[in-house]
């Protein structure tokens, strides 16, 4: 049914539909309205049955779905930023058992300094984790991956996250199309546990284990995720079949055809940046982008074949490793090893920073003209960076920097963005 | 594409409007995209909400820098704010106030704009008589209605009843249709007043 709603709603609809059995809740901004919507719906029975628990802690929520997908539950959280690092040590252990929790993660800045807004920094804080991370371009993918995600980490027996750009989709309302329950149902059977706590079966689960074979407990989540390459575009085809439309999958290129220039991009800005492509296009640039989808596992291939035609590469990322440059680009160059291209790393909307049609035309046009600097941090304010070098040239004790750079920005209030 | 910006204060149901405005525009058939400016919300701090509708899906995602129309909730935002930044030339400006563009010194915005594009609706009194409450969120879309006919009331109506029940939305939507009333006559005066 075709509905206007907020990204949050969107999803907690998305996630009743697949009958979970348990939803642990710790609220953290932009992910609050997920769970209070759900709870909304455990507690009035248009979700039953279903525990809703609501925990004292991320740490404390990322547990309690151990223990419950541990005992057969289909087990759903939400976080974003603090939140995810705060439950980090859970987060590990919930792929390292192989339990299909599936996670959203509103994606939001890490502190210090404090920020509630957009960019990508907490979840690829845990990329390495063993879960699977899938980006949502729109609220309609965000709907649709979280089906796609429970379908996925039952099969694999492995966790996944929903990643799903925080405020910018999680808090807009826009057109989203809700599935109706016996599709779904069709579409994701009851769960079937691979290893389950069952008193009159007993096992125990999450055993030390040594030298002699944790490398191989380590190599066999590397195989799941791998054999997951193959199975997360054959399930993105079988719900394309099943609902009408293409969700998910590994990559997505858009106007890539006879692209000279590709950009790289993950979550919402592919959206701005198909715009910015078209206009592009207009004034016959060969340009397009490509959208990772699926981020864990990287699909290495798929981005290669996606590239290797075109001359120039950009990517485009909300994430920033400090002390390297571009966690995205890293990847796609590993993809792109051997092949002769130029290669741009260009880090964008950190901490929520407005990442504009006109800003991101003038930089792709530095770029087809080779211009660009190989690491490039769109829209930033060297007025304010430079100040800040040289006050700390100047004196030892130049003070915190954040206050520093608030009070040379100064008054925010008068300007709309 | 059409653009809307809505300003005002925490408190005032800024976002809400902008939510509403889009569910409006969906009812009528048509693709919409509300989002707010996502500051820390603060009750009497300055927020913008935004409102994209199209005929076709919406990609962009940046903040609205040329709005197409402007809903100022808060006349007191006027000489705070750039509230008038990026509005373009033939925008549409609805200001909740009992005074005039003149009287609030907003000349030089009616020089500039289409003054027949320019109103303002006290919001604020139309909704403290239907609501007891001053809350001109709902009020201001009955009277952006009837100021751009981009929107139609009825569409204004449905989406009041999506976001609130019982009495308030019943409330809001006789507020909503006074203010609509309000803004039509203003027209008319207008229109006639050319005609003379």
């Amino acid at each position: 049914m075709l509905k206007q709603t907020e990204g949050s709603r969107a999803v907690a609809e998305a996630v009743a539909l697949c009958r979970p059995d348990v939803i642990c809740a710790y609220p953290i901004s932009p992910q609050t309205h997920i769970v209070e919507g759900l709870g909304e719906m455990v507690k009035n029975g248009a979700v039953a049955p279903c525990e809703f628990i609501n925990v004292e802690s991320e740490f404390a929520a990322m547990s309690v779905a151990i223990g419950s997908s541990a005992a057969g539950a289909r087990t759903y959280t939400a976080t974003a930023s603090q939140g995810l690092l705060f439950m980090a040590e859970a987060v590990y252990n919930a792929s390292g058992l192989g339990l299909p929790i599936v996670m959203t993660i509103a994606n939001r800045a890490i502190g210090a300094p404090i920020n509630i807004w957009n960019d990508h920094s907490d979840s690829m804080s845990q990329r390495d984790s063993g879960w699977l991370q899938l980006f949502a371009e729109n609220n309609q993918e965000a709907l649709d991956l979280h089906i796609q995600a429970f379908r996925l980490a039952e099969e694999l027996s492995m966790p996944v996250m929903v990643c799903m750009d925080g405020f910018i989709l999680t808090h807009a309302y826009e057109r989203v199309d809700i599935p109706d329950q016996a599709d779904v149902d069709a579409f994701l059977p009851p769960y079937e546990p691979r290893q389950v706590l069952d008193p009159a079966d007993p096992v125990s689960i999450g055993a030390m284990v040594g030298p002699e074979a944790f490398m191989e407990v380590r190599y066999l989540a590397h195989a799941k995720q791998i054999s997951a390459l193959a199975r997360i575009p054959q399930i993105a085809a079988e719900f394309a079949e099943r609902f009408g439309r293409n969700s998910g999958g590994l990559v997505r290129g858009y106007r890539c055809e006879d692209a000279e220039t590709i950009v790289v991009a993950l979550g919402s800005v592919i959206g701005t940046l198909k715009e910015t492509i078209d206009s592009l296009r207009e004034s016959g640039v060969r340009i397009g982008v490509l959208g990772i989808q699926s981020y864990r596992p990287f699909p290495l291939a798929a981005v290669r074949a996606a590239l290797q035609g075109a001359r120039r590469v950009v990517v485009l990322e909300k994430s920033f490793c400090v002390g390297l440059g571009g966690v995205v680009s890293t990847d796609v160059r590993l993809a792109l090893s051997g092949l002769q291209l130029h290669g741009y790393t260009v880090v964008a909307g950190l901490g929520g920073r407005a990442i504009t049609k006109t800003s991101l035309e003038r930089m792709l046009r530095e770029a087809i003209a080779d211009k660009l600097e190989p690491l490039t941090f769109l829209d930033l304010d060297w007025r304010i960076v430079n100040r800040q070098l040289e006050r700390e040239a100047q004196m030892r004790r130049s003070g915190p920097i954040a206050e520093n750079l608030l009070r040379d920005v100064g008054p925010i209030a008068a300007k709309v963005a | 594409m059409l653009q809307i910006r809505i300003h005002g204060r925490g408190g005032q149901g800024v976002v809400t409007a902008a939510e509403m405005l889009s569910i409006a525009a969906f009812e009528q058939g048509r693709h919409a995209q509300a989002f707010p400016s996502f500051g820390s919300e603060r009750t009497g701090a300055p927020v913008v909400a935004f409102c994209r509708i199209d005929d076709q899906e919406i990609r962009m995602r940046e903040p609205i820098l040329s709005p197409d129309a402007l809903i100022i909730q808060d006349p007191t935002l006027l000489h705070q704010v750039d509230v008038f930044q990026g509005l373009r030339d033939d925008g549409y400006v609805l200001i909740n106030s009992k005074r005039s563009f003149d009287e609030l010194g907003l000349a030089d915005i009616t020089q500039r704009l289409k003054h027949e594009r320019l109103l303002t609706v006290p919001a604020t009194e139309i909704a403290l008589k239907h609501l007891g409450r001053p809350l001109p969120n709902a009020v201001l879309l009955g009277g952006f209605a009837a100021l751009s006919g981009l929107i139609t009331l009825d569409a204004v109506a449905h989406a009041i009843h999506a976001k609130f029940s019982g009495k308030v939305a019943t409330d809001n939507v006789a507020a909503a249709a006074e203010a609509y009333e309000v803004v039509r006559r203003q027209l008319e005066a207008l229109a006639h007043a050319e005609t003379d």
